[in-house]
């Protein structure tokens, strides 16, 4: 069991675990989650400056997060790897930097309106495609992307970073953000 | 909802925001900017789908210690923190200002700051400064330049300068180039929310006196 061993979840990592940690507080789901994000999450803190006892403390309160917030995750606009990275930054920001993060004014599905299969597995497709392009990146170029992430240049260096191939997935997440908006209204 | 916003936040800061790595006055301009514009937060929600990719593929895994899962399952149990109220739609203030603020607009603690223009200084951390002003209706900004990078955001109103015309939404970023006499439009007292990494500088007398006392 590694979330890639049925069809749908071939297209869709991930994506099943965290419904059946919603659906049915699935601890089965949730251990295989851990298993494959955890011990990222912890390399991540630990790249950031963490000591590693401070990192490990930290991915397990983000992998908790990702536990109490699985009702809000929506896979027609994030990866589930999208979403842990999120869960993971701002674990950075509240733990390693002592400082607030201030987050847009949040954007939620009404109880009935569930995400089309269809707009899930396109999310998915899109990321898997920009994940193929960052990987066909010259290694320099995709060597200061990652020092960007981890707050190693100023967001004034990072300005060389921003020809990034986004176009697609954008429009992809746009289209979640105007459904959105529809079913709020 | 605003889709009349032609003035956005540059590629740069979003990327920023998205990583995680701005000083929290200009995450709060980002993300009050996004309350308001889903342009840039689709575009802020791609830089945070590259932060995916680099969690995924670019960073190692450090092993977690043996009682790790069982560890996360007790803090599971204790339970999730209290869900944040959901705001108000109608408001002046975006939900992240409002957190700052303590409120709607008529929570704010205005202190003027001479012709009739008032600034309220936000706590943030001091590597930059985020902080509210109210323009009256027709009022001016002193003629100012920058030292470092300053963003304006328009929340109620609009103001002009000879750059161009601003309203609900829109950003103007400057810097080190640009000197501007931002006037409110007549319609409406102007508030915006400006953020900088250094202290503006005015070029009429009083305004540069009393500037060290004022934080601005």
């Amino acid at each position: 069991m590694n979330g890639k061993n049925t069809n749908g979840a071939a297209r869709c990592p991930w994506v099943d675990h965290v419904k059946r940690i919603r659906e049915a507080q699935d601890q089965a789901a949730f251990a295989e989650l851990f298993q494959h994000f955890a011990p990222r999450v912890k390399a991540f803190l630990i790249r950031s400056g963490s000591d590693a006892a401070l990192a490990e403390e930290c991915a397990q309160e983000v992998m908790a997060t990702l536990w109490h917030k699985a009702h809000l995750f929506d896979p027609s606009r994030a990866t589930v790897t999208t979403w842990v990275f999120t869960i993971a930054r701002n674990k950075r920001i509240d733990a390693l930097r002592k400082q607030r993060r201030p987050e847009p004014e949040e954007l939620t599905w009404g109880p009935e309106a569930e995400p089309e299969q269809a707009d899930v597995v396109a999310m998915q497709q899109e990321t898997a495609q920009l994940r193929t392009a960052l990987l066909d990146l010259p290694e320099a170029q995709r060597e200061l992307i990652v020092k960007a992430y981890f707050g190693d240049l100023s967001h004034r260096e990072i300005a060389s970073q921003t020809g990034l191939p986004l176009g697609t997935i954008k429009s992809r997440i746009r289209l979640a953000l105007d459904r959105l908006r529809h079913a709020m209204n | 909802m605003n889709n009349a916003i032609r003035h956005h936040l540059t590629d740069d800061l979003l990327m920023a925001y998205a990583a995680g790595t701005l000083p929290e006055a200009f995450d709060l301009m980002v993300a009050t900017h996004l309350s308001l514009c889903d342009h840039c937060r689709a575009q802020a929600e791609s830089f945070e789908a590259v932060g995916g990719h680099v969690l995924e593929d670019q960073g190692d895994s450090v092993e977690m210690s043996q009682d790790s899962l069982a560890a996360t399952m007790a803090l599971i149990a204790k339970g999730a923190p209290a869900p944040k109220p959901k705001p108000p739609s109608c408001s002046v203030l975006p939900a992240p200002l409002r957190d700052y603020v303590g409120g709607d607009v008529n929570s704010i603690r205005w202190k003027p700051i001479g012709m009739g223009v008032k600034q309220a200084i936000l706590p943030t951390t001091k590597e930059a400064t985020a902080r509210l002003l109210f323009i009256p209706a027709g009022a001016a900004v002193p003629d100012h330049g920058h030292k470092g990078m300053e963003l304006t955001m328009v929340l109620q109103g609009a103001f002009s300068d000879e750059v161009d015309h601003f309203a609900r939404g829109d950003v103007e970023i400057a810097d080190e180039d640009l000197e501007h006499t931002p006037v409110a439009d007549m319609s409406e007292d102007c508030i915006c929310l400006a953020v900088t990494d250094a202290p503006l500088k005015f070029n009429s007398l009083i305004p540069r006196l009393v500037q060290p006392f004022l934080r601005i």
